[in-house]
This record gives C-alpha cells, structure tokens and sequence, in this order.
C-alpha cells in the first residue's frame, strides 16, 4: 500500500530539471525527432488539404461543367490521400520506434545501475518495489516519447494549416466560424480539468476498494474466526458504492461534455450557414468555400482534445521519471578503490584484525573480531543464531564494509582490490540455495562462457549431482522452473556445490544448510563437502559434526565475539561454549551415526 | 440475471437513443434545406429558420445523448456493483481451503479486471452497438431515399472498414497478449535477479545478467513493434477508406450536378452523412473483441461464484445451541488437505474437560495447527467425529461456535485500522472497559501508552509498523475481548520475550479460569504449566501427560526439555 501510494502520487504536469534529463535521452535519436516533426508537417498540412480541393472542384468545376477539371481534383484528392495514408504510417512506426528505444535504453541503465547497488540497498528496499521501477515505471515514459512530444507539433500544424486554409478563402467567414472556438478551447480544458479531478476521485476510492479486498481476502480467516462476514459485507458494500458514486460522477462529465461539443459544432455549423447565405447571394462568397468551411468544422475539435490529452501524459510521465531517477541517484554503493591492488594469483591467506562491523550504525554484531587462515586450511565457525557467523563471510566479500579494524586477503587489504577481483577468487555457497529459472546447467555455470560443459559435467560428477541430473530427462538441459520448485532440497545443495566448483576458486565459503535430508542425500551431500574443501582455503558456517571433526580449526561465535578457538577435542575439554553447542547441536548427530 | 433488475431503465435508454438519433439524423436534411434556400436566393429570414432549427435540433439531440449516457452507461456501473457486492458476499462464505489454493493477486484479479470487462460490455458496448446499429439504419435509408445510385456509390468501401478494423483488433488481441507474456518475463527476470542478488554478486555475473536483461528487453521491443506494424495501419487505412466515401461523392456526386440531378445542399448532407457513418463502421469491429473479452471474464467469475461453501450451516445443524462450555473431544479423527495428499493427522482421540488448559507441543509441520483448526472449523475433519460439549461441531450453529472461541494463530493478521478496533474486532459495539481489561491480560498497556495517540493509533501501512511481539499481544488482546469460552493459542508468544510471557500466562490463569485453553507451543516454558500436555510427531499422538508426567517417561518431551535448558544456558553465557 504503501508502494502503491507513492506510486499514485501524482506531481506537477512539467518540471524542467526531469525534463532536461529526459530529453538526454532523445539525443541519440535527434534524426528521429527531426524527420518525424517534417512528416508531421506533412500531414498535418495534407488533411486540411482536401476541403479546400474540393472547394475548387465545386466552384471551378463543377459551376463550370468541366468533368476533366472535376477528374483531376479527385485524382489529386486521391493522391493526397494516399500520401498522407502512407507518411503516417512510417511517422506512427517510427516514433513508436523511437519511443521503445528510449524506454529500452533507460531500462538497461537502470538495470546495471541496480546491479551495483550495495546490499544495503536490496535488505532496506523491497524486491517489488525495485522491480516496478524497471519495469511499470519505465514503461510509463514510452506514451511521453512516442506519442507525447512529436504529436503536439502535428496538432499544432494542423490547427495552423486550417486557419491559412480558411483565411486564404475568406477572412469574415473564419471569424464566423471561430467564434465559437474560445468556448470550445474553454470547454474542453473545463472538461479535462473536471475529468481529471474526478479521475483522481475514481483512482482514490479504487485504490481503497482494491485495499480492502487485498487486506480482507489476506485477513479472511480472521474475518471468519470472529464471525464478522456480516458486518465487513456492510463495510465492504459502502466502499463498493462510494467507488461506483464517483465513477457515476464522472459519467456525467463526460454525458455533458460530448453533446456540448456536438451543439457547439451545429451552432458554429448554423453561423456559418447564415453569414454565408447574405454573403453567396450578393455574389461574394461562392458555394464551395461553404462547403470547405463545413468540413473544417468537424476538423477542429480533434486537435483541441489532443492537445488536452496531453498535459496528463506528460503529469504521468514527469512523476514516474521522478521514480527512475531517485533510483539511478541512489547512492547505496561498496566503492572500489581508485587506483586497486592487482591480484594476479592468490594463496588464500586471510586474516581479521580487530574487526568491527553493524548493519545499523551501532549496533555491532561483530566486536573486535581477530583471526588468521593460512592457505590451504579449512576453518570451521560455530555458533549460535545471531552470534554473527553469517556477518564474518559478507564482510570477507565485501557485500558489507566494516566499521574498524581490517581484513587483509594475501596481506592486503581487501579495501584495496577490485570487487569484482576479489570475488572471483572466493566461491560463497549460501544456506538458501537460489537457483535461476533456466536449465541445469545455466544454474552451474551461471552463463559464463569461460566454463566449458566438460567443466560443468565434471563438477557435477565430482560433488556426485550427476547421479540424479543424468536421471532427469532432460540431464543437464532440463528445465529448472522459478527457484528450483521442481527440485528437493538436497538436488539443489548439489546444483550449488557444483557451481561453486566449476568456478574453481581459491577461497570457498561453505554455509550449510540445516534443513534435514534423508540419509542417503546426506551421505552424498558429506562426501561432496569433503571433495569441495580440498587443496583450497575454506570458511565454513558449520551444522555437521563431520565438517568441524575435519576442520583444521573452529572459531566459535558468542554474540558477536570470537569466543573460543582450537580443534574439537581442544574446545571439547575446555567445556565452555563451544561443549554446549556441541550438546545441543551436533551430539544427536553422532548418535545417528552409530545408530 | 443482472439486467433484468434494471430492465426499465435500459428500455429508458434505448429509447433515448432512438429519439436523439432521429435529432441527429435530421440536422443534415435541415443544412440541406438551408442550402437549398441560399441557392433559390430565399430572403434571410427564411434562411434563419433553418439555421435555427439546426441549433434547436441539435440542443434536443444533445440532452438526448446526455439521458443515454446517464442511464445505460450509469447503470452498468450499477451492475458492476452489484456483481462485486455478490462477488464479495460469496467469497466470505469460502472456506480457508479456497484461499489455500487460490492466491490474493489471483482473486483481485477476479475482482478488478474480470468485473471491469463485465462492465464495458453492459455499458460501453451495449450502448454502442444499438446506437450505432440504429443509427447507421436510419441514416442508410435517408440516404438511400436521396439518391439510391451515389448511395450505394458512397457505401461501397465501407464494409471494408468493420473488416479491417475486426481483422486488425482481433489479431491485436493476440499480438498483445503476446507483449504481456513478455512484459510478464521481464517482470520475473528483474524478481529473479534481485532477489538471487547475492549469488548474482559474489560470483560476479552482474554483465552478464544485465545481458540477459537486454535480450530480453529487446524481444519485448520487437513484439512491441509487431504490435505497432499493425496498429499503425489503423489510421492510414481508415483515412483512405473514409476518404474513399468522400471522394466518391464528390465525383458522383459532382457529375450528377453538373447534369442538374442534385444540389449543393444534398452534397453537403451526403457529406454529413458519411461522417455519421464511419463512427459505426469503426465501433462494429471494435464491440465485437470487447464482447470476446467480456465472454471470457464472465466464464472465469462464474467459475468462482459456482465454488461451493465448505463449511456451512447444514440440515443438521441444531439451532436451539446457544452457548458452548468448552468441553472438546476428538473422536478417531484424521485429516488430510487433499484427497490425494497423505493425511496429516491420522486417528487422534483426545479428550479435553472443560476449564482444563492443555498444551500442544511438537515439532513444525507435524499437525497441531491443523488439528486446532478442526475446532472452529476451518476445515472439517475427513474421519472421526470432533464434538464440543458432546455434539458433533458440525451441527452446532457455525456463528455460535465461533463467536465462543478466541483463536490466535501464527499469522497474527491485523488489520489497517486503529488499535482499539483491532481489539475490539470481534465484538458488536464498543466497550472501553472489554478494550482495557484485554489489553492489560496481553500485557499491551505499556505499549500503548508509548504510542502516538495511544488505543487510537493507526496501525498497518497507514500508521505505524508494530513489532512482532506486539503484533501477538494485540491478537491475543483480540482473541479475549470477545470474551472466549474456548481461547487457542497458535504458537502465540514465539515472538515475545520469556518474561512477558510468564506475565502473560500468570495473568491468564486468572482469566481462564472456567475456560478451556489450548497452547499451542515449540517452547518448554510456556507449556509446562498446562493441565495436559500432548507431543505430537507426524500426525499422532506420541505422548501425553502432566509436565513431571513427561520427564519422568524420558522420551521426546524429556529430550525437547534437556535441549531447552541448554539453550537457555548458553544464551546467559558471555
């Protein structure tokens, strides 16, 4: 609701700043703007054409009795049919063109500006919200560009080419005409305006309409508990008729409006007739100037109402530019350093120095934290929920920076290497499993070419996926719907361990997952870490007792602190924290294993 | 069915719309006959008469088309009310299975657009269609009574517009539902790639997903244009046919005058006339997709308001049961969501005296929430009897039993209104009184006063955002004001801290004193007070006694509870 409120807002018609960075936006395109506001000319001037031709016919013509004459001037109205048929139809494509490039070139910006973004960003914003941004937001702005700016100059041109047209026939005749224009102009802006404020009305009860389904058909259970159908049939039904008043509301607008603008032309149609009767009989004005001038009054009014229209295009597009903007401003970024450190080839040497991190400024999760892994070693972290295991390993891959203290990878300062340098040597294989929609294999080599299938089959026989992928009857072209529905949970910890291993890093982090599997899944999933660990620095977040037994070290994590260090019969003897988890956590495991 | 309610007002409006076409349809004759006059150079006045006549004419056509719209198209939005007020009315009747299998966006959906295209065709498209229908026939015959040959001349490209315009819009259909597809995709990947955002980072595809993004982006590009190439013919063909008509007459039409069979003033009609008729022409291949679409959105309504209720009221139902003491017995009952899903509570039988409090405890997913749900039947049980004071709960009025059971469950729901109202949801009236003493056993008070306007406070979206702790002291201060003769707390307190919850549960003690309470619970503490503890494992029964009860026995309670302990220890460390 919120989301959706600010989405409504609705700001002022024209803002010059969004529009400056707007029309940044059309430059690429300038041939374009240039060719499409020519046409426009074109055919704006092409359909006030025709009256004036068939003026000619009746008066030059016709009166005349000259059927050649009369031939061609419906061979030339023919003509310019066609013509203008023809140039339209390039004009409408080529804005529309125009129009989807821009939109396409801003979503693109957008989406690799999101791309950057700090994780900061992604835990305060939600997903959806980001989502509408790059796509309904931006797709607001295509009317603006494909219809809005270049049709004002065809409506402007046309309206021009109408008066010349009937000035050039007869100037007392125009001003008859006109007369009733001011109130037309007047009418349609009082219209529009009226039209405008109740379509804001409309929007307001259907977006409280729309709440209260939502919330109630979310809620209903509650509604049924409390046996309350009745009483929020009642609520539901005074929404449901302040919606459908304020839609009869403006039903009357436009009741009024139409037959206005139809009285309009028939009285404009009647001036004319009269002036025009004293006129042609004292030989001044001729019959097909009538005629012409009948015809301009039915052109008028599309014009006019085009032009209203599109001042609420351009309101909705100034306030849905705000909302891409304010997004392509945020500056929620991790920094890489000016000038990074190059990292050619890593052993794997990591080290905490008195580390200290806070998601919320603070509010540490981690104090003082100091510790160092020599390449090669398998680390264990233990802990329990909150003590900030998970913390360690997002700072280690800078999706976070720490407060103080420093991290160092091969003695350097992991501040001082290229993001996207020091992630390519560290595989992170998180808890929750996401996998892509896509096939098996995308989901193992995440799209990278430089991984060859060969690689992807051998990673996968390696952490034994292969078994259960080879089943499937697709094997590793088989679609993976949306999260990986279609698989169990122990498939997709192997799809993921697979991933990590195709990358081949020097660094791995392992968080593994808690959820329970059936023992043969286990087994493959204990024997696949064993593989995954090898001859490469690892940091697990550890829930099996076989991980720690194996691990070179264990850290163990006390509400954010670094508690207790050693191996596990070290940390076993000195029955402090780290005896206790082990109670808690990992002794069942042992009994099962016996068992 | 709908219409019918409303069959007077749309005769109203059928008549309008003949009478203010006849108007219109005569404003040409009256030009015609103004022209006529200037050409046997009438005196002005006689002129005027004419011109007059055209501007009365007209303001008569004109509140005419007002009538038309201020019936049939006022009364579709009347219809559509009402079918959303039927809407609304059935799906309260539905029973949490539907909302289990239906999704929130699912049925707005239904609620929005389905109604929506509903609306449009009894509205616009009835509208439409008998006025331009009407409307074309007489302007037809006029001009046939005119001069049947440039008639007939004038007509003759002009089918060829419905066919277009039936062609382009029918093929639009699908060209946009194919954009949609598209959109639909964009919408997922961006879904996608945030939310996988930490993979999509630490294994540095962040090029490539952008990549991705703008193959696709493009193919929504290239199906965008798919769609423009066909609707950018619209205008163009639509001119040249329109303007075929006008050529037509002007060339005929110019002949015969030259030969003196017909005057300025029937030109000037005829023109007139056409441009009466392209509307129609146009509107007729417009009416008919708009009628597709409202023939489907009707199916897919219809298919929700034919769901049966569940749980209803039956045949068997006893209405003289107008109280509840609380005694509650499951009889050999089992229970499954689907036929074709294993059960998820297979033969329970369980006995609970009134006043008693008992404690479930087990882990998650093993049945105890659905078990709890038999009693106020959110479902029924698919074996076994549940009965309450000895009767079968489904022959206990459905309004009685549920207004005598407070029920808190996990979801904590509340709604986008004031604190108070939360509270005092399930009365009728309000009850300062019923508001203080809820709050107070739910240890709220503190709270409220903390907040900005106290019980008044706006909560939700509007207001403010209450932490999970209060969210379950609220729905717990809910479940009491309505005075339960049954309360069931559904993992109640996971979110409040130990202490409050000792609070809480002493506070209750007192309250539920001739009540029956059930707990619902993952922790030792809160349970270990009860009368009667169950453990519950994959749908069973596993074990059941007092607290010391269960120790003693050493089985899966005395493990939870060594567990617990443990935990407790740890969390005490520094």
């Amino acid at each position: 609701m919120a989301e959706q409120r600010e989405d409504e807002i609705l700001g002022k018609a024209y803002d010059s700043k969004l529009m400056k960075r707007l029309l940044v936006y059309i430059k690429p395109y300038k041939m374009y703007v240039i060719a499409a506001i020519l046409f426009n000319i074109l055919v704006a001037a092409l359909g006030p054409l025709r009256p004036y031709l068939s003026k000619v016919a009746i008066d030059d013509y016709i009166m005349h009795k000259d059927y050649n004459g009369l031939l061609l001037i419906v061979g030339i109205l023919f003509a310019s049919l066609v013509i203008q048929a023809v140039v339209q139809y390039y004009l409408t494509y080529f804005t529309e063109l125009m129009g989807q490039k821009i939109i396409y070139d801003i979503r693109i910006q957008l989406f690799s500006r999101v791309q950057k973004l700090a994780l900061k960003y992604f835990d305060r914003t939600p997903v959806g919200r980001t989502v509408t941004r790059v796509t309904n937001d931006v797709d607001a702005l295509n009317e603006m560009f494909s219809s809005g700016v270049i049709t004002v100059f065809s409506d402007i041109f046309m309206l021009v080419f109408i008066f010349i047209f009937m000035f050039s026939m007869s100037w007392q005749l125009t001003l008859v005409t006109l007369a009733v224009i001011p109130l037309l102009f007047y009418a349609t802006f009082l219209f529009r305006k009226k039209v405008r404020e109740e379509y804001r009305n409309v929007r307001t009860h259907l977006a409280r309409l729309n709440s209260y389904m939502q919330e109630h058909v979310t809620g209903m259970n509650v509604v049924q508990m409390f046996a309350k159908e009745k009483q929020e049939l009642e609520k539901f039904s005074s929404i449901n008729d302040d919606f459908k008043n304020a839609n009869i509301r403006s039903v009357f607008y436009y009741a009024i409006f139409f037959p206005f603008v139809e009285l309009l032309s028939a009285v404009s149609i009647s001036l004319v007739i009269w002036y025009a009767s004293g006129e042609i009989i004292q030989g001044i004005l001729t019959f097909g100037v009538l005629t012409a001038f009948l015809q301009y009054i039915e052109m008028f009014w599309r014009p006019v109402r085009d032009l209203s229209e599109k001042y609420d295009i351009l309101q909705r597009a100034m306030a849905a530019s705000e909302r891409i903007f304010n997004l392509l401003d945020d500056n929620t970024m991790i920094k890489n350093p000016d000038t990074p450190v190059i990292l050619q080839k890593v052993r794997g040497e990591i080290e905490f120095n008195n580390v200290w991190f806070a998601y919320n400024p603070g509010e540490y999760v981690l104090k003082n934290v100091s510790f160092k892994i020599n390449p090669g070693e398998t680390i264990a972290i233990v802990g329990a929920t909150g003590a900030g295991k998970t913390s360690i390993v997002n700072i280690l891959t800078r999706f976070y920076d720490i407060e103080k203290g420093n991290i160092t990878l091969d003695g350097i300062d992991i501040r001082n290497l290229n993001k996207r340098d020091l992630r390519k040597h560290i595989s992170m294989v998180l808890q929750d499993v996401f996998l892509f929609s896509g096939t098996i294999k995308s989901n193992i080599s995440l799209g990278n070419s430089d991984i060859s299938d060969q690689q992807i089959y051998e990673a996968a026989r390696t952490v034994g996926a292969d078994k259960f992928i080879l089943n499937l009857p697709n094997k590793f072209d088989e679609e993976v719907k949306e999260k990986g529905a279609t698989l169990s949970v122990g498939q997709r910890q192997l799809i993921s361990f697979a991933r990590a291993l195709a990358y081949n890093p020097q660094i791995l982090i392992l968080d593994e997952a808690t959820s329970s599997v059936d023992t043969e899944t286990e087994q493959l999933i204990q024997n696949a870490i064993e593989k995954l660990l090898v001859g490469r620095t690892s940091i697990v977040i550890a829930h099996r007792l076989s991980t720690i037994q194996n691990a070179d070290k264990i850290l163990v994590m006390h509400k954010g602190e670094l508690k207790e260090t050693g191996n596990h019969q070290e940390l076993l003897a000195k029955r402090g924290i780290y005896y206790r988890l082990y109670e808690l956590q990992y002794k069942d495991q042992e009994i099962t294993k016996t068992a | 069915m709908y219409f019918v309610r409303y069959k007077k007002t749309f005769v109203l409006g059928i008549i309008f719309i003949l009478l203010s076409n006849i108007g219109q349809v005569y404003i040409p004759q009256l030009i015609k006959q103004g022209i006529n006059a200037i050409e046997k150079n009438a005196v002005p006045e006689a002129v005027l008469k004419f011109v007059l006549l055209i501007a009365l004419t007209s303001l008569l056509a004109g509140v005419f088309r007002f009538l038309i719209r201020q019936t049939i198209i006022v009364t579709s939005w009347k219809i559509a009310n009402d079918l959303r007020y039927d809407f609304w009315n059935h799906l309260q009747k539905l029973s949490l299975r539907f909302y289990q299998n239906n999704s929130t966006g699912n049925i707005m959906s239904h609620a929005t657009n389905d109604i929506n295209a509903v609306r449009s065709f009894v509205g616009p498209s009835v509208m439409y269609t008998i006025d331009n229908g009407t409307k074309f026939l007489f302007v037809f015959f006029i001009m046939l009574s005119m001069n049947p040959l440039l008639t007939l001349y004038a007509l003759l490209p002009s089918p060829f517009m419905t066919l277009v315009v039936y062609y382009v819009m029918s093929r639009v259909h699908a060209k946009y539902t194919k954009i949609q597809e598209k959109f639909a995709d964009l919408t997922a990947r961006a879904q996608e790639n945030f939310s996988g955002i930490r993979v999509i980072k630490s294994y540095g595809r962040e090029d490539y997903e952008t990549e991705n993004y703008m193959y696709e982006s493009k193919e929504y590009l290239k199906r965008k244009m798919d769609l423009v190439k066909l609707q950018a013919m619209f205008i163009p063909v639509f001119l040249v046919i329109a303007g075929l008509s006008f050529i037509i007459v002007l060339w005929s039409g110019g002949i015969q005058m030259i030969e003196g069979n017909f005057s300025i003033g029937e030109l000037v009609a005829f023109y007139a006339y056409l441009g009466m008729l392209i509307w129609p022409m146009i509107s007729f291949g417009w009416v008919a997709t708009m009628i597709q679409q409202a023939e489907a959105s009707m199916k897919r309504l219809l298919k929700i308001l034919n769901e049966p209720y569940e749980i209803q009221d039956s045949v068997t139902t006893d209405y003289n049961i107008k109280e509840i003491h609380g005694q509650i017995e499951f009889k050999n009952v089992s229970f499954g969501y689907a036929a074709n899903l294993p059960p998820v509570l297979k033969e329970i039988n369980l006995k609970i005296e009134k006043g008693n409090t008992v404690a479930f405890i087990g882990k998650t997913g093993t049945g105890k929430t659905s078990l709890v749900n038999l009693i106020p039947r959110f479902y029924d049980s698919t074996g076994g009897e549940v009965l309450i004071d000895g009767v079968n709960v489904k022959n206990i009025p459905l309004q009685t039993l549920r207004k005598n059971i407070g029920m808190v469950s996990q979801e904590n729901f509340l709604f986008s209104d004031s604190l108070a109202n939360n509270v005092i949801y399930g009365l009728n009236g309000t009850s300062d009184n019923a508001i203080e003493k809820a709050a107070d056993i739910a240890q709220l008070s503190k709270d409220v006063e903390s907040f900005p306007k106290g019980f008044e406070t706006i909560l939700g979206e509007r207001g403010i955002t209450l932490s999970g702790g209060q969210k379950q002291r609220s729905t717990l201060a809910r479940a009491l004001a309505i005075d339960p003769k049954i309360l069931i707390l559904d993992d109640s307190f996971s979110a409040v801290d130990t202490n409050t919850e000792e609070e809480i549960l002493r506070r209750l003690k007192q309250f539920m004193k001739n009540r029956t309470s059930i707990i619902i619970s993952h922790r030792i503490s809160t349970v270990k007070d009860a009368d009667k503890i169950f453990v519950v494992e994959e749908g069973r029964i596993a074990e059941e006694g007092t607290h010391e009860e269960l120790i003693e026995l050493n089985g899966i309670y005395a493990d939870l509870n060594k567990r617990q302990l443990l935990e407790e220890e740890l969390s005490e460390m520094d």
